[in-house]
């Protein structure tokens, strides 16, 4: 690992941020202990089972439960009739479509959509029940890709639905859900002032975040319409929101634990099983706990889009990006809310181009209802315009980095989406790669090279903690974002620093939505810098108090009292100073308990760039290929826990290069998926990648007390381009479409060879 | 579903004929993914794994007898078996992952009757033979008699395979065995191609074995290619014959894992690449481990 300091000399130095402590739930990680979604069993605790849809597209014309019912150790059985109708009582529609997701209503739109649950004493009973349960279909035709939902003529999913953002509004419906627009400048000057101008269609198929953890949960509802929900997930404010909408409860009467989590990478920011669960166990009495097969996780919950994207850019010979006119469709599943708005916005953010339209639209169709993805959106439209980039550079004879840092968005350019950027470290990622040893190395013989960049903007949001000083001096973090990427390690090296203690003092918890205030989700890579950011903020009030304490002790004013290296000192040196053991045993007397809660919205989130540089060994008589090195530089602000942010580095490269040669949804023609096994959905296994280096670039956030960037997703974006771009460079075939896998790959080749 | 653990050849068969809903399974690696994804239970389970023969791999003076309910992890860890039989040590070694191996039998692999299996183009290559339990003791048939169609054998309800028969390889023989999969582990052969080769002291091929495994409903014998390398020296030429002739043997399908146009093109490609390692290793050029 390299690490690339912004500014070497005038850069803070710290002893606990930056350090690679020892993760404080590593322990109990590998040695078992550690309470994921499934593990919590509780006294006359029932299983359920979900029944669902084996059509893509079907009227419900009738649903017989009475036989399930009727089975020994059945306690419950749920339909939607269950569940307040959402539409009847006003709701808003993204509400209603959510309602719907949870279970049908009256039709079902894609298959693996539930229709019901059971609760009984075991999960074999359970299952033979849902199997007993009677659904009368009406099957209807189905679309599945973008290209089928937008034809003429095409069957609707919601009857309804006129597509937003379009003036004037479209008179009749379609499975267009809405449109967003960018523009800026003179188009087709743009064009006219270019020497090359290159256009180009790409598709993508939808993917699975392929969490190992399955969804899972436990539900314990009482009879006093309350419950509890044990569940992994990466918001358990947002699903307690959730989940009580479809209930219609109001949310304060759930208390959601969040569990040690198995994976998400943004498909666990969303509800499935919880409302069916909280339901199944009011309606019998009992908790119930659900958990899904790996091939309901890949029917029924989120994958990103599948897509069609046609992109059209001009660069001058010397290197300059005129225009670039994108257009994209997203397919959203069975439900709107495709990630198009964040790919539109990503798409071009790298570049500062004087005329642009980038145009996407929210398409609907016969598939699971996506959810976010690492990144959502901009991974995909990435592969489209990262693509397109290096065949510019190509035709212009030019270096892929060079053309890139012709045109990079620095400080001050104002963002394709809008905001004028602050300080961000493009160029700096750019810089790292080419002068890298990886770049400087000669391509191996037989090898190809590829180069691709990507953005992301990273959030801030509602964070929530409190710090507490024990009675023996130690502290405890009480947080309440889930931890999917190492954050509680990187809390407790914010209190170290704070403090100016050792690490190992500090225990971070994460805690239910009874015990601490409001939390956004753990997503768009917020969390060490929110949450970090109401920490530092805690520690800071904390250490006034401790100051302020010291100063009642010596009876001095505050401003004589300084917090140096985990103890308050008198200024002038007079007085032995007073560690934080100390201050905390003599706390009842200096003003009771240490401790400060600390609530924000917080701004100040600072953009992330990466670029990426891979070799590629092409097999060109089986269209295998081997990643033979691949180096990520990626600018995390300020890397808090360097092994984390390496790791989410190395993680979303890892997705990436499995989303490049083989991941992909594969549908029968009846609309049925015909992949929902790990064996034919095929994520990367350790064997398929070499170490991916990381080059971590620093150029800190303004935003930030320690200049933190958030550094989760970004990495997944360029990966697909930079392979499709060593794959034209290795072989001199170019392909459009993902998964460039070995059958594409080697067709291509075919047809090269052939002339 | 009950289960059963004999100790003996004998209470196993009686066991099998005292239901007609009863299964044999050794590692149960294919059992188990496949019970769990709905496949009809059966009534009654017999593990093999007790029954000492079953587990034993023994070398003999002449041949080899493989139990076949042994891990493969007890083949590919076995020095002098991997020696002589490099191929189908490392087709064994392919199957899963280590902890799969560690469970996986030749009898469920082949038993299992998938056209993918990876140790049996390798067994059937070096003329493996199988010991059938039958209720009126035992019969031997080759390696290549037992499946019959995908999920299909020649076994008749209530028989099993007790164990294999190998013979150690002629002098200047070696096997070899290749697989085209999207990863590098944990998956199923697309296309799968086993060979051995016998050469003369001059180089010129004497003897050729060469299977197919994943391109047809049962593991494919490539009699056109072996015609095509008996008599000649390894050459471009000739193994370009033998890419053809693979290629034609194929009769696949169009599926999720590939296509009939990619399976036939790759099948050319591996045979091709088999039988060069293979004939490396007959002519002890070959540079990897394991060879001779
Ligand atoms: C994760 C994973 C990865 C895998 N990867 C591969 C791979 O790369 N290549 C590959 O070829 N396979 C692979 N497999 C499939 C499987 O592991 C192999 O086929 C293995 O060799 C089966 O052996 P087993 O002892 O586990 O069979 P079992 O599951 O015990 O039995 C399989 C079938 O054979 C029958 N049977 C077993 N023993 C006998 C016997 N002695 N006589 C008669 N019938 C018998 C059983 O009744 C059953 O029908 C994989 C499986 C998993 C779960």
């Amino acid at each position: 690992m390299t690490m690339i300091d912004e500014n070497p000399t005038g850069a803070p130095s710290y002893k606990w941020v930056g350090s690679r402590s020892i993760r404080p739930d590593g322990l109990d990680k590998v040695t078992g202990k550690a309470r994921f979604g499934a593990d919590l069993t509780l006294p006359g605790m029932l299983e359920g089972a979900v029944a669902r849809s084996p059509h893509a597209h079907a009227r419900i014309v009738s649903i017989d439960t009475s036989a399930a019912e009727a089975m020994p150790g059945v306690h419950a059985v749920i339909t939607a009739a269950d569940l307040p109708d959402l539409a009847e009582a006003g709701a808003k529609t993204d509400d209603v479509f959510m309602s719907e997701k949870i279970l049908a209503r009256g039709k079902v739109l894609w298959e693996g959509h539930p229709v019901a649950a059971v609760a009984a004493t075991s999960r074999e009973i359970a299952r033979a029940a849902v199997a007993a349960i009677e659904v009368v279909y009406e099957p209807l035709p189905h679309v599945l890709t973008v290209d089928e939902a937008l034809a003429d003529g095409a069957p609707l999913l919601h009857a309804e639905m006129i597509t937003r953002g379009v003036d004037p509004a479209p008179k009749t419906p379609s499975n267009a859900a809405s449109r967003v627009v960018h523009e800026r400048g003179d188009l087709d000057q743009g064009f006219a002032d270019a020497d090359v101008v290159l256009e180009r269609e790409y598709t993508t198929k939808p993917v699975h975040q392929g969490y190992i953890e399955p969804h899972a949960c436990v539900a314990d509802a009482g009879q006093d319409s309350r419950a509890n929900l044990f569940v992994s997930s990466q918001g358990h404010f947002s699903l307690r929101a959730m989940t009580a909408t479809t209930l219609g409860w109001p949310p304060s009467a759930l208390t959601v634990t969040a569990a040690e989590i198995g994976g998400g990478f943004g498909g666990k920011t969303t509800i499935y099983l919880e409302p069916l669960a909280v339901r199944l166990s009011s309606k019998a009495g009992r908790p119930v706990r659900l958990v899904m097969g790996r091939d309901e996780v890949f029917k029924a919950t989120g994958p990103t889009s599948g897509s069609r994207m046609k992109i059209k850019m001009g660069v001058t010979n010397d290197g300059k990006m005129t225009a670039a006119q994108v257009w994209m469709a997203f397919e959203a599943g069975a439900f709107p809310g495709s990630p198009v708005g964040a790919a539109s916005m990503t798409a071009i953010a790298c570049y500062d181009i004087p005329n642009f339209l980038v145009e996407g639209f929210d398409v609907v169709c016969n598939k699971p209802k996506v959810a976010a993805y690492r990144a959502p959106g901009a991974p995909i439209i990435a592969y489209g315009v990262e693509s397109i980039v290096d065949e510019l550079a190509r035709s212009i004879n030019m270096d892929p980095i060079d053309l890139r840092l012709a045109n990079a968005a620095v400080e001050g350019t104002q963002s394709s989406y809008g905001p004028v950027f602050p300080r961000i470290g493009f160029v700096e990622t750019l810089e790292a790669i080419r002068d890298s040893d990886h770049y400087r190395s000669p391509v191996p013989e037989g090898m190809g090279r590829g180069v691709a960049s990507g953005f992301w903007f990273n959030i801030g949001g509602n964070s929530t903690a409190t710090v507490h000083v024990n009675e023996d001096g130690n502290v405890n973090v009480i947080e309440g974002s889930p931890d999917i990427g190492g954050s509680r390690a990187s809390m407790a090296l914010f209190a170290a620093e704070e403090f100016g203690i050792s690490v190992d003092r500090i225990s971070v918890k994460i805690a239910d939505t009874q015990t601490i205030g409001f939390n956004d989700v753990t997503g768009g890579s917020r969390v060490t810098l929110a949450t970090g950011k109401v920490v530092i903020d805690c520690c800071r009030a904390i250490k006034e108090d401790l100051c302020r304490r010291a100063a009642k002790t010596w009876d001095c004013e505050i401003g004589d009292v300084e917090w140096v290296e985990g103890q308050a000192q008198h200024a002038s040196g007079t007085e032995t100073p007073l560690s934080l053991a100390e201050l905390a045993e003599t706390a009842p007397r200096t003003g009771g308990p240490i401790s400060v809660t600390k609530s924000d919205n917080v701004r100040g989130a600072g953009a992330a760039f990466t670029t990426q540089l891979v070799d590629l060994e092409v097999d060109e008589e089986t269209g295998v290929c081997r990643v033979a090195r691949y180096t990520t530089a990626q600018d995390a602000g300020k890397a808090i826990h360097p092994s984390y942010v390496e790791g989410q580095m190395q993680g979303g490269v890892a997705q990436g290069i499995g989303w490049a040669f083989n991941e992909e949804y594969i549908h029968n023609a009846d609309g049925t998926l015909d992949n929902a096994s790990f064996l034919d959905y095929r994520i990367p296994v350790a064997s398929d990648l070499p170490m991916i280096e990381t080059i971590v670039v620093e150029v800190p956030n303004p935003g930030h007390p320690y200049g933190v960037r958030g550094v989760g997703e970004a990495g997944i974006v360029p990966p697909m381009a930079a392979i499709g771009n060593a794959i034209e460079h290795g072989t001199g075939v170019r392909l459009n479409d993902l998964p460039m896998s070995p059958v594409r790959l080697l067709d291509a080749i075919n047809q090269r060879n052939d002339g | 579903m009950d289960y059963l653990a004999p100790i003996t050849i004998e209470e196993a068969v009686g066991a099998l004929a005292s239901t007609s809903d009863s299964r044999v399974f050794a590692g149960a690696t294919d059992l188990i993914p496949q019970i769990r994804s709905g496949r009809p239970e059966p009534g009654l389970l017999v593990d093999l794994k007790r029954i000492d023969r079953l587990t034993a791999v023994t070398e003999g003076d002449t041949s080899w007898t493989i139990g076949a309910a042994a891990p493969t992890s007890g083949l590919t860890e076995n020095i002098a078996f991997s020696r002589q039989f490099p191929g189908l040590s490392e087709a064994a070694g392919l199957i899963g992952s280590d902890q799969i191996q560690n469970r996986s039998s030749l009898g469920g692999n082949l038993c299992n009757a998938s056209p993918a299996a990876d140790s049996v183009p390798a067994m059937i290559v070096n003329g493996a033979r199988a010991i059938i339990a039958t209720p009126d003791g035992t019969r031997t048939i080759t390696v290549d008699q037992v499946a019959t169609a995908p999920g299909h054998t020649s076994l008749e309800p209530g028989e099993f395979i007790v164990e294999f028969e190998v013979d150690k390889p002629p002098a200047r023989t070696g096997d070899a065995y290749l697989r085209m999969t999207p990863r590098t582990e944990m998956d199923i052969a697309v296309v799968g191609a086993g060979a051995r080769i016998t050469l003369d002291a001059d180089g010129n091929c004497t003897e050729a074995r060469i299977a197919l495994g994943a391109v047809a409903p049962t593991v494919r014998r490539v009699t056109d290619a072996e015609a095509a390398l008996i008599g000649h020296p390894i050459t471009d030429d000739t193994l370009s014959a033998v890419a053809a002739a693979a290629s034609a043997a194929c009769d696949p399908i169009d599926d999720k894992r590939g296509t009939i146009a990619y399976r036939k093109q790759v099948a050319g490609v591996l045979a091709k690449r088999v039988v060069k390692l293979a004939a490396e290793r007959a002519a002890g050029t070959a540079t990897e481990n394991g060879a001779h």
